[in-house]
C-alpha cells in the first residue's frame, strides 16, 4: 500500500532482525525516510490545525454573537469527534478519494469541537467588568474584541490549540490508510511485514513530535501572557 | 460647586426604562438636571434603577423613552462610541484590563482618539500624580496593585481624555473603610481642582451626603422621591421614604455637614488656675464673656493645685488682650459663668478656682475646620458643655450645645 521499506534485504538478514524490538541498523539505513515522514507529518498537522482554527473560529464568532447557535454547532463537532477516524477515513475515501485533501477533511473535522469550545470559553472568561469598561471606555465592539476580549481568551485558546495539536499529531498516522499518514506510514510497512522495528519508530516519533509541539506551545503562551505572572504587590 | 452660568450638563426627561419580562419598570418618568461642575449622588435601595440610570447617560443601556440631553446636545444623536469617548466612567469592580499595564489603561481613551504617543505618556504621568500614584507605577500591571491602587487608576483613566462628565458606578463599595474615606476625600479633593460634571451612585447615604453637592434619592422603580442639597434633605425630608432612608441621625448628619467656623462662637476670658471664683468673675463680666477658660500657667503643669507662690492674684495678666503671657498656659477647665455665681452664692469663697475644677475634666480644644458633629462629640466627651475653638489666640472663644443646635435651625 505504502513505499516498500528495505524489501529487497536477505531473509536472513530480516530474520535476524525480529529478534530484537528495534533494529538500530535498520533505523539508521532508512533516515531519509524519517525525514520525509517527519515533513509530510508536519504538513498535515499544520494544515488541519489552521484550516481548522480558521473555520472554528468562524464558527465561534456566530455562537458568541448569537448564542442560540452555540448547541447546534457544539452538537455536530461531538458527532464529528466521536466518529471513529478510521471509519471516518473510510467513508471519505469512496467520495474524494486517497489523498492529501481527504486526510486533511478528517483532521479538521476532529480540530472543530476542541477549537470552537475553547474560543468560546476563553472570551465568554473575560470578566464582566472588563467588558463593561471596555464598552464604558467607547471601544467599537471590533476593537474590543480584538484589543481587549481575544488577549484575555488567549490562555484559553492556547489550551485549545495544544489539544487540537496533539490530537491531530496522534491522528495524522491513522491518516496512513488514506496514503497521507506521515509517520503512520512506517506503522503500516511495519504491520504489513510483521517487523516491528518501524511500528516502534512511527509511534515514537509521533509521540516526540506531539511532545515537542505541545512544549513549544506552552512557552509561546507565557512569552505572550506576561501580566499572567506578575502577581501579588501590596494589597 | 456649581458652575456660575448655571449652565446644565446632564438634562434628563422623563426617561423610563422597561426591561423585557420585567414586572414593571426599572426607572419610570424620570426628570433630572444636573448642572456643570456639580457633584449628584444617586442614592436609593436596591432596584430603585440608580445603576439604570446612570447607564443610560453613557448609552451602556439604552432607554425604552425619554430623552437624555449631554452638555445641550441629545447623546442618541451621536455615534455610541463617540459619547462615551466623551464620558468618563468608573465602576466598583474597577474593570482595568488586566493585560495593560497601568500607563495602558490610562491612556486608552486618549489612544481610541488618536493622540500622538508623546501627548498619551505626557498625560498618564499627570494623572498617575493627579490621583496620588507613584510615577514609576506605570510600568506595572493592574494584579500587582493594592484595591485602592487599583480603584485610583479606574479614576485616572476615565479622567485620561479629560471629558466633561464623570459617572461613576458604586466606586467605593468594595474597598475598607479606611481606604473608602481617603478615596473620598481624594475625590473631593481631585474635584476641587478638576471640577468635573459628576454623577455618582451608591447605596451609601453617607457617602452620597460626603460627595454629593445635590443628592437624588430614588425610590423603587426609579421615580425620584426627593432631589435637593444634603442639608436641604436632612433638613426637610419630603416624605416617610426619605426620611426612614435617611435615618434616625438626620440632624448629626447636618452637624456633620457644617464646620466650626461657620457657626457663632462666643468669648471667654482666660484667667489662671490661681485665681479666685469672684476674680474670674469679675475678668469674664468685664469683658462680657459667659465662658471662663482657665489656665494652667504652671511649667510642669502636673501640679496646679498646690503651687501657691506665682503672680496667680494678678489676674490681669490672664485677661486676654494684653500681656505677652497670654494662651502659654494649657487649658485646664472651661467653666460658665453661671455655675461660679452659683458656687459663690453658695458660699464656697476663698480657695482658687483651680481648685473647683473636676480633674479630667479637660476643655475639648477643637479648630475651625473641625465638623460640628465632631465638636459635639468632643462636648459630650468632656463633660464641660462648650468646645474651646483653638486656633483664636490669644482671644479666646467657646462653641457652646447652644450654638450647635442653633446651626441646625
Amino acid at each position: 500500500m505504502t513505499v516498500p521499506l528495505a524489501a529487497t534485504g536477505a531473509v536472513v538478514a530480516q530474520a535476524s532482525r525480529r529478534d530484537t524490538l528495534v533494529s538500530w541498523g535498520w533505523v539508521s539505513e532508512h533516515l531519509d525516510d524519517v525525514w520525509s515522514r517527519t515533513v509530510e507529518h508536519v504538513q498535515l498537522t499544520l494544515v488541519a490545525l489552521a484550516l481548522g482554527f480558521a473555520v472554528s473560529s468562524a464558527l465561534a464568532a456566530l455562537a458568541v454573537r448569537h448564542r442560540r447557535t452555540f448547541a447546534p454547532i457544539t452538537w455536530i463537532g461531538s458527532i464529528l469527534y466521536t466518529i471513529p477516524s478510521v471509519a471516518l477515513f473510510g467513508m471519505l475515501i469512496p467520495v474524494t478519494g486517497l489523498g492529501f485533501w481527504t486526510a486533511e477533511i478528517a483532521l479538521v473535522s476532529y480540530t472543530i469541537l476542541i477549537f470552537v469550545r475553547n474560543i468560546v470559553a476563553g472570551i465568554d472568561g473575560v470578566p464582566a467588568p472588563v467588558v463593561e469598561a471596555a464598552d464604558a471606555m467607547g471601544y467599537t465592539r471590533w476593537q474590543r474584541l480584538r484589543a481587549v476580549e481575544l488577549p484575555l481568551a488567549l490562555p484559553t485558546i492556547v489550551a485549545g490549540l495544544r489539544i487540537a495539536a496533539v490530537t491531530v499529531i496522534g491522528l495524522v498516522t491513522v491518516a496512513a490508510v488514506v496514503g497521507n499518514g506521515g509517520y503512520g506510514a512506517f506503522i503500516l510497512d511495519g504491520l504489513d511485514r510483521d517487523f516491528p522495528t518501524p511500528i516502534v519508530l512511527g509511534a515514537a516519533l509521533s509521540v516526540l513530535l506531539a511532545a515537542t509541539v505541545d512544549a513549544g506551545l506552552a512557552l509561546a503562551e507565557r512569552a505572550l501572557t506576561p501580566w499572567a505572572r506578575r502577581r501579588g504587590g501590596e494589597r | 460647586m456649581v458652575a456660575a452660568d448655571g449652565e446644565i450638563a446632564v438634562s434628563i426627561r422623563d426617561l423610563t426604562k422597561q426591561y423585557p419580562g420585567a414586572p414593571s419598570p426599572a426607572v419610570r418618568g424620570l426628570t433630572l438636571d444636573v448642572a456643570a461642575g456639580e457633584v449628584v449622588a444617586l442614592v436609593g435601595p436596591s432596584g430603585c434603577g440608580k445603576t439604570t440610570t446612570l447607564k443610560m447617560i453613557n448609552r451602556l443601556i439604552e432607554p425604552t423613552s425619554g430623552s437624555i440631553q449631554v452638555l445641550g446636545r441629545d447623546q442618541a444623536a451621536l455615534p455610541v462610541h463617540e459619547l462615551r469617548r466623551s464620558i468618563g466612567y468608573v465602576i466598583q469592580q474597577i474593570g482595568l484590563f488586566p493585560h495593560r499595564t497601568v500607563a495602558a489603561n490610562i491612556g486608552v481613551v486618549p489612544r481610541l482618539l488618536g493622540w500622538p504617543k508623546a501627548q498619551i505618556s505626557a498625560r498618564v504621568a499627570e494623572l498617575l500624580a493627579l490621583v496620588g500614584l507613584p510615577a514609576d507605577a506605570g510600568r506595572r500591571y493592574p494584579s500587582e496593585l493594592s484595591g485602592g491602587q487599583q480603584q485610583r487608576v479606574g479614576v485616572a483613566r476615565a479622567l485620561a481624555a479629560d471629558p466633561p462628565i464623570l459617572l461613576m458606578d458604586e466606586p467605593y463599595s468594595a474597598v475598607d473603610p479606611l481606604v473608602r474615606a481617603r478615596l473620598q476625600d481624594d475625590l473631593l479633593a481631585l474635584q476641587a481642582q478638576v471640577g468635573k460634571t459628576i454623577v455618582i451612585v451608591t447605596h451609601d447615604i453617607d457617602e452620597a451626603i460626603k460627595l454629593g453637592d445635590r443628592v437624588a434619592i430614588l425610590a423603587q422603580g426609579g421615580v425620584l422621591a426627593q432631589y435637593d442639597t444634603p442639608d436641604e434633605l436632612l433638613r426637610a425630608p419630603a416624605d416617610d421614604f426619605v426620611a426612614a432612608f435617611l435615618g434616625r441621625e438626620r440632624s448629626l448628619r447636618r452637624l456633620g455637614l457644617r464646620r466650626v467656623d461657620e457657626v457663632r462662637a462666643e468669648p471667654a476670658v482666660a484667667v489662671a488656675a490661681t485665681a479666685t471664683a469672684a476674680e474670674a468673675l469679675a475678668a469674664a463680666d468685664g469683658m462680657g464673656a459667659r465662658w471662663v477658660v482657665v489656665l494652667d500657667n504652671d511649667n510642669d503643669n502636673d501640679n496646679d493645685n498646690d503651687n501657691d507662690n506665682d503672680d496667680g492674684t494678678d489676674n490681669d495678666n490672664y485677661d486676654g488682650t494684653d500681656n505677652d503671657n497670654t494662651g502659654a498656659g494649657e487649658p485646664v477647665g472651661l467653666v460658665a459663668t453661671a455655675e461660679l455665681r452659683h458656687h459663690s452664692r453658695a458660699g464656697a469663697v476663698g480657695g482658687t478656682i483651680g481648685d473647683g475644677l473636676e480633674p479630667d475634666r479637660r476643655p475639648p480644644v477643637v479648630d475651625a475646620t473641625w465638623p460640628l458633629r465632631e465638636v459635639l462629640d468632643a462636648v459630650l466627651r468632656s463633660g464641660c458643655g462648650a468646645a474651646l475653638v483653638g486656633d483664636r489666640m490669644p482671644a479666646r472663644c467657646v462653641i457652646t450645645l447652644d450654638a450647635l443646635a442653633e446651626a441646625l435651625r
